[in-house]
């Protein structure tokens, strides 16, 4: 049982004639990066914005944001997917649906990917915020409405810059999410790193090097962000307040 | 828009969806579960140990599986598993292990690193007077342990574990990647070749979203009655 080891693949030239297969893995991490730093940008945002609404005293409004969260957090992302990439050009006006049928192969798929992570992540980010503004004790929103703060206002001055910086931790931790959970976007044909190490294993028949060499840029790329979201979080750590990292919560 | 929205598609495959899909997706699941709970405990326990031979591989286990993708892991897996099989039995050549074991395994050693990191918490979450108390009576390890520890960790945690298989049963979805038929994959495949691709997948989204939701509903009212108060 022999397997035959040959760690010079990657400087052999791979066979789209675009380099070496070094640089196909390369060009796969580029395109995990983009999806995931622009569909982290999106699920900030919005999730930012529904986990607020869910702490409003607003009974509609917080209704609709718990749907939001439970539709996207109960449903696979793989499935998710195949909805964003077959299902809605189908179900689209027919012009806008076939313009984007029409897009050119990484375009494709990077854009329903894209809005894919988004969604998913934001529930998730969501979630954290409104954990983040609810930990905060009740005294906070009653001195900002003592102060004459409008609601608003009180969230803006008072709630939000302190929720943000005790959920940060487990915002770090959905940034390393997004980043692994866009390897799923390789089932609808987006060329990123997981997909390109694949490939390079189909043609090479170099299974265990180039599921290593994937699996060790994947580690750099967490020790980076942790790395570097320390520090962030040094920073911004409120004196005197346990961060919310610390009660364990369920993920993938 | 649903105009020529073809009910009669979903009704002539839910036998094939269920019967073969969805047995695929739930065995799967529970064995995965059963698997990863146990060999996380285990972790966990590594972990927590004074022994740095058991702490340290334990702990980059745990980190190594959390920093890369399930799906790699899944692929790993896949062509890692008849070698080691092979290197196992003492094979000449990397033994067939087909891929529903390949599936069971590839899920149990993913989430037992998630599972690890639930029960280290819960044991950590036990009073240390417990342990003390437990080496009074004279249990030694495992006995303070089983008796002691780990069933008050296993009640802490409960909501936490049935959250993490609930996030399980979803990403057994993934074997799609290696055209295995659990209910996602058997949906895809009626899909491609009655070209019925929006009644598929909403359907399964559909059928997800109504398992999922009433689990995580169900473990939501658990957390209530179990909070310490």
């Amino acid at each position: 049982m022999n397997y035959n080891w040959n760690w010079g693949i990657f400087w052999q030239p791979a066979p789209d004639g675009t380099g070496v297969y070094l640089w196909w893995l390369i060009s796969g991490l580029g395109w995990t990066l983009a999806t995931a730093l622009l569909a982290w940008v999106f699920a900030l945002a919005l999730g930012a914005a529904v986990g607020t609404l869910r702490t409003t005293p607003l009974t509609w409004v917080v209704r609709l944001g718990n749907a939001y969260v439970e539709l996207f957090r109960n449903v696979p992302l793989l499935v998710q997917m195949f909805l964003w990439y077959f299902v809605l050009p189908e179900l689209l006006p027919k012009a806008l649906g076939d313009t984007l049928k029409q897009m050119t192969p990484p375009w494709a798929s990077f854009w329903p990917a894209v809005l894919c992570l988004a969604f998913y992540t934001s529930a998730r980010v969501a979630e954290q915020v409104r954990a983040g503004i609810q930990s905060l004790p009740r005294g906070q929103h009653m001195a900002g409405t003592a102060l004459g703060l409008t609601l608003p206002q009180s969230y803006r001055y008072v709630l939000l810059p302190q929720a943000f910086r005790i959920i940060l931790p487990p915002l770090t931790s959905e940034f390393m999410n997004i980043i692994k959970n866009s390897a799923v976007a390789l089932t609808i044909g987006l060329m990123e790193l997981t997909a390109r190490a694949r490939s390079m294993q189909e043609f090479s028949f170099q299974v265990f090097e180039a599921f290593t060499a994937a699996t060790v840029i994947y580690i750099c790329v967490t020790l980076v962000v942790v790395y570097a979201m320390r520090r962030v979080e040094k920073r911004v750590q409120v004196p005197g307040l346990i961060s919310a990292g610390g009660a364990p919560l369920a993920g993938h | 828009m649903f105009a020529d929205f073809d009910f009669d598609v979903i009704e002539r495959s839910l036998p094939f969806l269920f019967k073969e899909g969805m047995t695929f997706t739930l065995t799967l699941t529970a064995m995965a579960m059963t698997g990863g709970i146990v060999f996380g405990t285990l972790l966990a326990m590594m972990r927590l140990s004074s022994y740095a031979v058991l702490n340290v591989p334990a702990a980059l286990y745990v980190n190594l599986m959390r920093s890369v993708p399930l799906v790699l892991v899944i692929f790993w897996f896949y062509f890692l598993v008849p070698w080691m099989g092979g290197w196992i039995v003492g094979a000449r050549e990397p033994i067939q292990v087909g891929a529903f074991w390949s599936s069971v395994i590839t899920f149990t050693m993913f989430e037992a690193a998630y599972y690890a990191e639930i029960m280290r918490a819960g044991i950590q979450s036990v009073a240390r007077g417990q342990v003390s108390a437990g080496q009074a009576l004279g249990l030694n390890y495992w006995q303070s342990m089983g008796y002691v520890v780990l069933p008050q960790a296993f009640r802490n945690m409960l909501p936490v574990l049935l959250t993490q298989t609930i996030i399980l049963f979803q990403d057994t979805s993934l074997v799609y990647v290696l055209s295995i038929v659990d209910f996602l994959g058997a949906a895809a495949r009626i899909a491609q070749r009655d070209g019925r691709l929006i009644e598929m997948y909403l359907f399964v989204a559909v059928v997800y979203f109504i398992i999922s939701y009433s689990l995580s509903y169900m473990v939501k009212r658990l957390q209530q009655r179990i909070a310490v108060v």
